[in-house]
This record gives C-alpha cells, sequence and structure tokens, in this order.
C-alpha cells in the first residue's frame, strides 16, 4: 500500500536511470543519511561509536570491496585483509615522508597502492580459476604480511612493525574526538559505497557478472577477460586499502601488520557470506552482524546465566556459535541477509492485497 | 654435500606429513566435490579427542596410565569419534547442501572449521597438551655415525607410517568392494548411481576414511609438536600441497607434499638469508602459484576444459 512505483511515472532518461528507481526507497534512503549524519552522532555514546558504528562502516567498507571481486566478478579471494595492510601502511608511509599531504589525498594513494597491488596478484585468475586463485590469493595474504614484518622501512623501523597513527586534520578542522572520525568515516564511506553501488549497475558491474556467470560465454560476446578481472581487482583492493587505511587511523589508532591476518580476511569472507554475496547494501549487513555478534553473545551469557562464564569457555562457544550459524545461513538461506530484505520488499509491493 | 642431503631429506620426511593432511582432502574431494577447509579442524579434534581419551581412561577403567591398552582404546574411541563426526557431517551439513555451488559447498566447510574447533576445545580444554607415542625425537645412530647426517629418528617412523598408511589405502582403492565404489563415485556420480551404488553411503564412507586419515596426521603432528590449536593450520600447509598435486590424484597429493616440503626446507636454508629469513611461510604458496601459471590443473590434475 506504502511501497510500491505505481503511479510514478518516468518521463524522461534521468528519471528512468536514477540509483532508486522509487520515491519511497529515495525518501528512505535520506532519511537514513539524515539520521547517520545528523542524528547518531548526538544521540551515540562514546562506546557506540568508538566499538560498534566506526568498525561496521570500516568493515563494511572492506566487505563491499571482497563483494565487488567475489560477488559480482566471481573471484574468490582470501587475501582481502592483506590489501587492507597494504591501504594502511601505504597512507602512513605518504602522511609520513611528504610533509603537509592532505589526509584525504593520502587515504586516497594509500588506496592505489594497494589497488597496484591488487593488479599483480589478480594476474594468476587470468590462467586459474575457482579454488585454485583462492589459494594463490592466499600467497598474497602471507607475502604481504611477511614483507610488511620483515621490511623495517614500510613501518619507519619501529619494533616488530607496528605503526601510530599520525593526528589527521583536514582543512584545519581535528579529528580527534570519536564524533568527529565517525563522521569523518561515515562520509568517506557513504561516497565509495554510492560510486560502488554505480559501478555495479553501469557496463563496468555487467561485465564483471558476466565473467562470474561464465567466462567463456562472456569471452565469446566480445568482454575482454583481463581487462575485467584485473580491474575487479583492482576496484576491489582499493574498497579494501581505504577500509585497512579508515581501520588503522579511525579506528585503532595503532596497528601491526599480523593485525591483518588470515583471520581477519575469513570474517570479511563470513561478512559477505551472511549478508548476502553480490549485494552492496548486504555487505554491511553482514559486517553489522558479525560486529555485534559477540557483543550480543557476551550480553547474552551475562544476562542468562548470571555467573560468570569463564573466559576461554566463552571463546569457544563464540566459535561454536559463529559456526553452526554460518552453515545455518548457508543452508537456510544462500543469498544471506540482504535476500530476506529483497523478499520484504517483495512482500510489502503487494501488501495488504496480494491479488 | 651432507648438509643439503640432511636439510633435503628432512624436506622430504615434513613433505610425507604434508602429504599425508592433503590426502584427507584429496579423498573428501574426488568422491563428493567438496573442497573441505575442515580437514585442518579435523586433524585438531582427532589428536584432541586421542590425547582426551588417554588422559580420562585411566580414571574410568583403572588402566594403567601409558599403557598399551589404554593406547589402542582411547585410538578407538578417537577413530569412533571421526567416524560420527564424519557422518553427522555428511547427514546434517552436506544432505541439505546438495547441488548448490562449489563456493556455497567451501565456505559451509569453514563455518565447519569454526564449529569443530569450538567443540573440541569445549569439550576437552585449549591447553596446549603433550602427545607420547613412545618414539623419541632424536637423530637416527646409524647415519650420524656413517654419514654424519641428523636426521630424526621420529620423522622417519612417521614417514614409514604414513607410508604405510598410503599402501594399505590404495590397496583398498585397487581391490576390495568398497574401494572399487569409491573409485566409481569419484569418477562419476551420475554413472555411478545407474549401476546402484548408493551415493549417500559412500559419502559417509570417505567422510569416515579422511576422519581416519585426520586421526594419524593429527597423531604425528601432535607428538611432534604438541597438540595445540595450531595443527588447525595444517590445512593451510596441504592447500599449496594440493594445488601443485592437482585436487583429485592421490599420488599427485604424495608427490606434491614431497615437493613441497623439500623445496621449503631448502628456500629457507638456503634463500632466506639473503631475504631475512622466515620465508618458509609463504613459500610454499608462491612456488605453488609459479607452477599454476605454466599448469593450471596441477600435476596429476583433470584438464577443465570449458564449454559454453
Amino acid at each position: 500500500m506504502f511501497y510500491r512505483e505505481a503511479g510514478q511515472f518516468k518521463a524522461s532518461y534521468q528519471n528512468d536511470q536514477q540509483i532508486f528507481p522509487i520515491r519511497q526507497d529515495q525518501i528512505g534512503f535520506i532519511a537514513l543519511m539524515a539520521f547517520m549524519f545528523l542524528v547518531v552522532p548526538f544521540i551515540a555514546n562514546q562506546y557506540w561509536l568508538q566499538a560498534v558504528l566506526i568498525p561496521v562502516l570500516i568493515f563494511g567498507l572492506a566487505a563491499l570491496g571482497l563483494n565487488i571481486l567475489t560477488g559480482y566478478a566471481g573471484q574468490l579471494s582470501l587475501g582481502s585483509a592483506a590489501f587492507m595492510a597494504v591501504g594502511a601502511f601505504g597512507t602512513y608511509n605518504f602522511m609520513l615522508r611528504i610533509d603537509g599531504i592532505p589526509f584525504l589525498v593520502a587515504i586516497l594513494l594509500g588506496g592505489l597502492c594497494a589497488a597496484a597491488v591488487g593488479i599483480l596478484f589478480g594476474l594468476p585468475s587470468l590462467r586459474i580459476k575457482g579454488f585454485y586463485l583462492a589459494v594463490a590469493t592466499l600467497a598474497a595474504q602471507f607475502f604481504i604480511v611477511w614483507v610488511l614484518v620483515k621490511f623495517g622501512w614500510f613501518s619507519n623501523y619501529s619494533s616488530s612493525g607496528v605503526i601510530t597513527a599520525q593526528h589527521v586534520s583536514i582543512l584545519g578542522i581535528d579529528f580527534r574526538t570519536p564524533e568527529m572520525k565517525y563522521l569523518l568515516t561515515l562520509s568517506i564511506v557513504v561516497v565509495l559505497a554510492l560510486l560502488a553501488k554505480n559501478m555495479v549497475r553501469s557496463s563496468t558491474g555487467r561485465k564483471w557478472m558476466a565473467v562470474r556467470d561464465m567466462d567463456v560465454a562472456a569471452e565469446v560476446i566480445g568482454i575482454r577477460l583481463m581487462r575485467t578481472k584485473l580491474q575487479a581487482f583492482a576496484i576491489s583492493s582499493f574498497y579494501c586499502g581505504v577500509a585497512g587505511a579508515l581501520y588503522a587511523y579511525m579506528y585503532l589508532g595503532t596497528v601491526e601488520p599480523e593485525g591483518f591476518n588470515l583471520d581477519l580476511s575469513f570474517r570479511i569472507l563470513f561478512m559477505i557470506i551472511i549478508g548476502g554475496v553480490g549485494s552492496i547494501m548486504g555487505s554491511f549487513i553482514g559486517a553489522a552482524f558479525i560486529v555485534l555478534l559477540p557483543v550480543f553473545l557476551n550480553v547474552a551469557f551475562h544476562g542468562t546465566i548470571g555467573a560468570y562464564v569463564p573466559a576461554d569457555l566463552a571463546s569457544n562457544l563464540e566459535l561454536i556459535i559463529f559456526g553452526a550459524l554460518i552453515i545455518f545461513f548457508l543452508i537456510v538461506e544462500p543469498h544471506g541477509l540482504a535476500r530476506l530484505w529483497q523478499l520484504t520488499k517483495e512482500k510489502l509491493r503487494l501488501w495488504p492485497f496480494p491479488h | 654435500m651432507t648438509f643439503f642431503l640432511e636439510v633435503l631429506i628432512g624436506g622430504l620426511l615434513s613433505g610425507v606429513l604434508y602429504a599425508l593432511v592433503a590426502l584427507g582432502f584429496v579423498l573428501i574431494f574426488k568422491a563428493s566435490g567438496v573442497f573441505n577447509f575442515a580437514q585442518g579442524a579435523m586433524v585438531f579434534f582427532a589428536a584432541l579427542t586421542f590425547v582426551g581419551f588417554t588422559e580420562v581412561l585411566p580414571g574410568w577403567t583403572g588402566l594403567a596410565p601409558g599403557s598399551g591398552a589404554v593406547f589402542w582404546l582411547a585410538f578407538i574411541l578417537a577413530l569412533s569419534s571421526m567416524i560420527v563426526l564424519g557422518i553427522a557431517t555428511e547427514r546434517v551439513v552436506l544432505r541439505p547442501l546438495v547441488n548448490q555451488a562449489p563456493i556455497t559447498l567451501f565456505m559451509v566447510t569453514i563455518g565447519l572449521t569454526f564449529f569443530i574447533e569450538g567443540v573440541a576445545q569445549g569439550i576437552w580444554g585449549s591447553h596446549v597438551r603433550r602427545l607420547d607415542l613412545g618414539i623419541e625425537d632424536v637423530p637416527v645412530m646409524f647415519l650420524l655415525d656413517n654419514f654424519d647426517m641428523m636426521i630424526s629418528q621420529f620423522d622417519v617412523i612417521a614417514a614409514v607410517l604414513a607410508l604405510v598408511m598410503f599402501v594399505a589405502l590404495a590397496l583398498m582403492f585397487q581391490y576390495t568392494k568398497v574401494g572399487r565404489a569409491l573409485r566409481a563415485v569419484a569418477d562419476d556420480h551420475q554413472a555411478a548411481l545407474s549401476v546402484g551404488i548408493p551415493l549417500k553411503h559412500i559419502w559417509a564412507i570417505v567422510w569416515s576414511v579422511a576422519g581416519f586419515v585426520a586421526l594419524i596426521a593429527g597423531l604425528i603432528w601432535g607428538a611432534r609438536n604438541g597438540v595445540q590449536f595450531a595443527l588447525t593450520f595444517t590445512a593451510l600447509k596441504a592447500l599449496p600441497v594440493l594445488i601443485l598435486g592437482g585436487f583429485t590424484s592421490v599420488p599427485g597429493a604424495i608427490i606434491g607434499g614431497l615437493i613441497i616440503g623439500a623445496s621449503e626446507k631448502l628456500a629457507e636454508v638456503y634463500l632466506g638469508p639473503f631475504v631475512g629469513g622466515g620465508i618458509e611461510g609463504w613459500f610454499p604458496y608462491m612456488l605453488a602459484m609459479l607452477f599454476l601459471l605454466v599448469r593450471p590443473e596441477g600435476l596429476f590434475g583433470e584438464k577443465h576444459i570449458d564449454r559454453v
């Protein structure tokens, strides 16, 4: 009754090609943005901003990067954390070695470094497919972390490669408080997410999907495989790199190469499985789910059992629940939470008159 | 020269152990097309269950701790747990996902990895344990005296054990009815079904055999490095072995394991000093990746033909 496109006529091509073709979606999106930008910084406390909202946004961005590669272009990757590391260390070095470089430029350059490394490790994808490629991306994961630990230049010769993020200020505005950091993260993430949303519905994204669905067929209809695959690798790594830089500068403050380990790569992979493979919004839903799950479990343990739960038992239970949830999700809804949202929208279109 | 041989043989022996883990992958991949990432967790689970039983059995049955009876009883109990785990996995996890994309099946086994790790540590606790098989980790005296080479006795015995198991499995595949059925399923699911081979039973059997392989691998690895969470990472070591040998080939797993084991140790000793060491962690992957650029299906893998 409230959510349907009936009566909304598209009189021009411009209208027809909007990102959100249905007016209710537009209103919803604007309302969400207004809420995130104008309301959240005032009502959320320190804990929520630092421990929940900022990581959800950052991991969402990294998941989006992986989703471009795995969900849209169909190239399974287990090395996304390594590309995050390249972004973080790249940004750090640009900030360190070029005097007075604006933060946004540094982060952009850091992302471009990640993209270059992504292209390099994407090269095998031209010959290798499927699981073989997944293992090849593991090479990137281990190799990059090793390089960052081993060669002190990348971390300005600090012990065991730890870097401490420099102070960030843009146009004279300091980004010290959680509120300011949140706003900066949110702005970057929103811009990149809208860009991605546009990319996947343009010819670029359609090429990716054609390659994902069947690469030989895509090649036959004239899509250049090499360019398309490497482009997907580059853009995906760029997103991961920017997410990595934000992870270092806006979330943790100090990071070490070992922090970007295989575990993190897997967590990002889970975000897109649970959120929805091949969905922009799914990346963020998945990130929220994975970030909030431990918090939720913690509260649940204390709420139901009341007493103190030993730390290792709690972490084991977390592993079990985590694993079981992933299995459950894949069996019940292989397309993730984003698919549930889509189904809800379909239902809403008909509601309350199903026929 | 002696030093080179020492490194080479040491590498080959540890390669046998990689091959042991890779073998579990290959068995399951061949029979059911599932890339079972949980193999490492199964190794961990098997070793931990075995050690756990050897600790609690003397209390339950009154047998002397460390006696042969405890060992075999614990072995049988651990093996039964692996079989139950394998059958349960097939029932609960894989059966609902028949005909899904391979990537979905792969991801479900990652979930399974977490689940198994959590269960294993939840039951038996998460501290590091020692596993004593009664083989001492000392150099083989004969080689040390005559050729001045340091080769661990433990590694040699472990490699012999592994080879015995390879031969036993090969014989089983070749000459028993079950083995023939397994090979038929690996060849072609539909053809196997049409001649009346029960696919579901075969899958349960394959997962059980993989559980058995995981148990052996877990015992050997556990006795060498202690039974701890790091055992699950043996799965990561097995991946380059798999790529090198091809996902569907048992001899490939063995030869791939030997190549990876030897080259990894040689690279660490001879190339490592030039770049600061610690290259063992990524060298096998790079080697496997470079190899794939030449032969995308691995040494013995089936050639993939793309059709539209």
